[in-house]
């Protein structure tokens, strides 16, 4: 349904978007996910026809975002950073308008906006001045305007800001619940949010993608290696010299003392190895009494973490 | 033309259901009202002492009030104009841009023409809505009036003021889109029109330049229609002017995809 290739965006010197590429399939949802100016707004922008690329294509539903804009734009729903509303207009006379301007025929105008309010849970506020509402009404009305028109494509970013937390549930199952029939794009940089809606991730950081995948395999695969959390009594440095002569043992770190002697400590395994009975076997031998042994996968947060801060460390290493 | 109507609702409705509409229609009333009234007044007592001297030396001299009443009118009509436009369209756009609105409009399934035309006739129509019940005055004089003034002036007049204005709002419309202030809009805005004022300033000297300066000048067109006269070459004048800064109006909305950085 969406097809990007080599899509790259500079603002003068600066590269805000660095040859992505990616597909989106009928009936999914992508989430793109980044830490803020990861290109994920731009991105977005050049999908829905707001600004052109440098270089690249980006074609949804076989049409050109650029060449064949009008098309594309019949197509999507759009969702920006700030929600795009009237703040002298009521919420029904708004999505009335967008209506209009979205080519929709005025006999099914009606069933949409209320299709729309009730998705979006706004039917109660539809006569209110949209001034008048709050920062989630306010987002409520944008997302109810990136849907009313029934596209094929959403496009949304970052649609759960300035929701609380009971809203944000409403609006990741309303998402959850439009994929099939429609084709969504969000982006967002709260982790949870990918893993709880997205059938895929694209990780993108400086304007760069850094990863694809879905969000299971990217926790369970990405990182090869398992971590192994461990509570012993033992002191540090006799700890240390032990692990290291497990077999497969790895990275140690002590992640706190405390005042009773015990030691917290995270063990990376090499990848594809189980060294948890080994690593009992020794602790046994030592005599330390054993408190805490269990594996731990990466969660979405660490390979996050991982992937975007890597150059800059590897940055540091070199330096 | 269904896009430049949805647009112009949404700007009519914007116009009219914050208080801008009314403040506008009210104060420009306000104002026409009182000079139309200070106008009548004063040329009623200047005939009528042209009469009594008359009288005396033996000399009649007549003042034709109603056409007085009117240079005078149109005159002022066309000052007002010059100060309310640029407010009128200084948030046309650039009050679009700042509210992160514009998004909306540039990726919907409707042209940057739409957009334009849309918004240039809702402005205009404002305009338009503004000076109307100024005409009543105007009608009210020439009912009473004996005899009655041709109403090929008065026509003439108004299609003056409207051109005026239309063109006026052209330009105002094109300078918001330049820029995301609206503060600023207005500024270059009624520099602009001072520009296109004061370009008639070498009306009286002789030479090419000159001449050419004294037709690119707005009001020296508008003049020409407040006497009565309907010059083809003045509506071709407003005509050109109206369609340059709509065009160029789309132009520069067609770069704000390019130009974001």
């Amino acid at each position: 349904m969406i097809e990007v290739q080599d899509l790259t965006k500079a603002y003068g010197s600066v590269t805000a978007v660095d040859h992505v590429s990616f597909t989106v399939n009928k009936g999914e949802i992508l989430g793109f996910l980044g830490p803020n100016g990861a290109g994920k707004t731009t991105t977005m922008r050049i999908l829905t026809g707001f600004m052109p690329a440098t270089s690249g294509t980006a074609r949804i539903g076989g049409f050109d975002v650029f060449n064949d804009s009008l098309e594309v734009r019949r197509h999507i729903g759009y969702l920006p950073e700030t929600p795009p509303v009237y703040p002298d207009m009521t919420v029904e006379s708004y999505l009335a308008f967008v209506t209009r301007i979205k080519n929709v025929p005025a006999e099914k105008r009606a069933t949409l906006i209320s299709d729309a309010l009730q998705k979006t849970s706004i039917t109660d506020k539809r006569h209110e001045l949209i001034k008048r509402l709050s920062r989630g009404y306010k987002q409520r009305v944008g997302i109810a305007q990136a849907l009313v028109h029934d596209p094929d494509v959403i496009i949304l970013d970052e649609p759960t800001v300035g929701l609380d937390p009971k809203q944000i549930i409403e609006v990741r199952n309303l998402i959850k619940g439009l994929a099939g029939t429609h084709t969504i794009i969000l982006s967002t940089h709260i982790l949870p949010e990918v893993s709880m809606t997205c059938d895929r991730v694209v990780i993108i950081n400086k304007g760069r993608i850094v990863a694809v995948d879905t969000p299971q395999n990217l926790t369970s695969q990405l990182k090869g290696g398992q971590r192994i959390r461990l509570e012993v009594g033992a002191p540090e440095a006799a700890l240390r010299e032990a692990v290291a002569q497990v077999a497969g043992a790895r990275r140690v770190e002590i992640e706190s003392a405390r005042s009773d002697g015990h030691l917290a400590v995270n063990i990376e395994a090499a990848p594809g190895t189980d060294i948890r009975s080994n690593l009992a076997a020794k602790i046994v031998e030592k005599g330390w009494p054993l408190f805490e042994l269990r594996g731990v996968s990466l969660s979405l947060e660490d390979i996050f973490l991982q992937l975007t801060t890597s150059d800059a460390s590897h940055a540091q290493s070199t330096n | 033309m269904k896009n430049v109507w949805a647009i112009y609702r949404k700007e009519m409705g914007h116009y009219f259901v914050s208080p801008i509409a009314y403040v506008f229609i009210g104060l420009f009333l306000i104002l026409t009202a009182f000079f139309f009234n200070f106008f009548l007044t004063a040329v009623i007592q200047q005939s009528l002492s042209a009469e009594m001297e008359g009288m005396r030396y033996g000399m009649s001299q007549n003042i034709d009030v109603p056409s007085e009443v009117m240079r005078a009118f149109f005159g002022l009509l066309s000052t007002l104009v010059l100060f309310i436009t640029p407010i009128l369209t200084m948030g046309v756009y650039s009050e679009e841009r700042k509210r992160g609105t514009m998004e909306l409009l540039m990726t919907s399934p409707i042209t940057e023409t739409d957009i334009v035309l849309g918004k240039f006739f809702a402005s205009f129509s404002l305009f338009a809505l503004m000076l109307l019940p100024t005409l009543s005055y105007l009608v009210f004089m020439y009912l009473r009036s004996d005899p009655m003034p041709p109403w090929r002036v008065l026509f003439a007049g108004y299609l003056g003021i409207l051109l005026l204005g239309a063109s006026l709002t052209a330009l105002g419309t094109f300078i918001s889109s330049l820029t995301e202030n609206q503060i600023i809009a207005a500024v270059l805005t009624f520099a602009a029109f001072l520009l296109v004022w004061v370009l008639d300033i070498g009306r009286n000297a002789s030479g090419g330049v000159a001449s050419v300066l004294t037709y690119l000048s707005v009001i020296r067109h508008y003049e020409d229609f407040t006497r009565g006269t309907i010059d083809t070459s003045s509506l071709v004048y407003y005509a050109s002017f109206i369609f340059l800064f709509v065009f160029l109006t789309v132009r520069s909305v067609d770069s704000m995809r390019w130009r974001r950085a």
